[in-house]
């Protein structure tokens, strides 16, 4: 029994991260409708600089953070006003197009800068990279509680962001209707630079924490953007809590899908990122939807 | 008066329909100007182009003298031209307070803060915070018009704002514009509802297929010349007259 409370524990602290992946790539998609398949491989640039900034300064990934951010924040804006805007002029299909070739660059170029090594931040952590605190048989890693409790802060601030400040108020204006706030005097294509440079700080920290929990390559992203696509389905476009809850879905059924079969733990979190897909399709994504409401109607 | 507004020979297009054929037109300072005219006949589109919120194909716009005709639509409404938008545009998901302290963030000097517009459409003050897609058709068309006011404009443009409301909500709007006139602000209203447009106007503009077919001063119009322009029957009867 206390192994299967064990597995949910574990599940639920994985899903943290999950939540904390998928927050910047559910925000893209809630504010600009845009799905960004460069977003793992971002977040692997983000560890990649981190890593940078504590070997060659001898510093904490934390302090390092705090010199990344701002560049994390410059390449957003870049990546919205010269990919992302453009693309998106051509339609719908084109920034997928876009951002996935923007990930091949960008693994390419972090191969050619760093090499095919695999590095991590866990290193420069001193004790908290292992630490744990023990309740009974049931052991919990301090980094994994960081993690979920940066997840929840982050989504939480996210929200009250969204929903408390003026440019919040902005993008979720322009998330439901860019061509109407220019006539009330707001600039959409600031207010969508803006929300890409907060997806990438989002992006930034994710980046950090996977660098801390686990050991990254340049094409680690590409499993990177799974999880998170996936803890962003399962959760809904709907809300930013939802990508919590995605998380810890995800997080819990793989950690289950392990505890059942040493291999389980990647097919499980994806039979229920199917199964919630499928149920969940009409509200992600419409014409998928009415494909699926068709197949549904087909008599057996 | 001096012009607040000045359009010349504006053209505009939805790609292949030429919508604004050569419109040339001024605007007094404090003048209230009604557009009317059939579907199609291009006052939407005009009034788009006027906002910003469509990019003519040819002619130019001029605001106090300056030429905007390439400003973008949120320059314009810091300048002082705002648009109500026919359908109202709302952001439904944002509650009524959001959607009016949005718009007064343009931060231009006026009487218009979230005070003001509560004394004009006191049943507002009621709703502030429930989703402006809740409020019913009357209750969004006021929103959509303090949400205008909240910038202080100069110019507002009406745009078909008593479409879809029932004859006691249209009331209500109208009773809420005679507030607005008060103030001294230039006003441009598109309207289908003829006798509500001359009720409040100054100057009548009757367009017909994307031009103006005429225009005058309410009081040197009889109802006859408007209703001919209205549906083309001055054309049709010159063109009568010279067969």
């Amino acid at each position: 029994m206390m192994d299967w409370i064990n597995s949910i524990i574990q599940g639920v602290l994985l899903g943290g991260y999950y939540s904390l992946i998928a927050c910047g790539l559910a925000f893209m998609f809630q504010v600009m409708g845009i799905i960004n398949l460069a977003h793992g491989t971002l977040a692997i640039l983000a560890g990649f600089a981190i890593w940078t900034v504590s070997e060659q300064l001898g510093v904490n990934p934390f302090v390092a953070l705090i010199g990344v951010l701002p560049a994390m924040a410059a390449v957003g804006w870049i990546l919205q006003r010269g990919i992302l805007e453009r693309s998106a002029r051509a339609g719908q299909l084109v920034p997928l197009l876009a951002t996935f070739g923007l990930a091949i660059v960008i693994e390419n170029l972090l191969f050619e800068g760093f090499g095919a090594d695999t590095r991590s931040l866990a290193p420069y952590l001193d004790t908290l990279a292992y630490d744990s605190w023990a309740i009974g048989d049931i052991y919990i890693g301090q980094l994994s509680v960081l993690i979920f409790v940066v997840a929840v802060a982050l989504l939480g601030g996210l929200s009250l962001f969204l929903s408390h400040t003026h440019l919040g108020r902005a993008i979720r204006a322009t998330a439901e209707d860019p061509d109407t706030v220019g006539l009330i005097g707001i600039n959409a294509r600031k207010v969508n630079a803006a929300a890409t440079c907060i997806a990438m700080l989002t992006v930034a920290v994710a980046g950090m924490f996977l660098g801390m929990r686990a050991t990254f390559t340049p094409y680690s992203g590409s499993a990177q953007l799974l999880f998170a696509f996936e803890a962003a389905v399962i959760g809904g476009s709907g809300s930013l809590w939802g990508t919590l809850i995605g998380g810890i879905a995800l997080g819990v059924a793989q950690s289950i899908g392990a505890h059942i079969n040493p291999q389980g733990f990647l097919i499980a979190g994806h039979v229920v990122f199917l199964v919630i897909l499928m149920t969940r399709v009409s509200v992600v994504m419409p014409a998928f939807g009415s494909l699926a409401r068709r197949l549904r109607r087909q008599p057996s | 008066m001096s012009d607040i507004l000045a359009v010349d020979k504006l053209d505009v297009r939805h790609g292949l329909l030429h919508a604004v054929r050569g419109v040339s037109l001024s605007v007094a300072k404090g003048e209230i100007v009604a557009f009317v005219g059939a579907n199609g006949a291009g006052k939407t589109t005009l009034f788009r182009a006027i906002a910003g919120a469509h990019r003519p194909t040819g002619g130019r716009v001029f605001f106090e003298g300056a030429d905007i005709t390439s400003m973008p639509d949120y320059g314009r409404v810091r300048q002082g031209i705002v648009l109500v938008p026919e359908g109202r545009r709302l952001f439904t998901q944002l509650s009524v307070v959001e959607n009016l302290t949005l718009a007064g963030a343009v931060r231009r000097p006026g009487k218009w803060d979230l005070e003001a517009v509560l004394e004009v459409f006191p049943n507002l003050g009621r709703r502030l915070h429930s989703k402006a897609g809740n409020l019913s058709g009357g209750e969004q068309q006021a929103t959509a018009i303090a949400r205008a006011l909240m910038t202080n404009p100069d110019i507002i443009l009406l745009d078909e704002i008593s479409l879809g409301l029932s004859p006691a909500a249209v009331g209500r709007v109208y009773d809420s514009l005679q507030t607005l006139i008060k103030t001294g602000t230039t006003i441009l209203l598109v309207e289908q509802d003829l006798n509500r447009a001359l009720s409040v106007a100054d100057r009548v503009i009757c367009m017909l297929e994307g031009k103006i077919a005429a225009q005058g001063r309410v009081s040197d119009m009889t109802r006859e010349q408007i209703t001919d322009a209205y549906f083309g029957l001055h054309r049709a009867a010159a063109q009568g007259a010279g067969t």
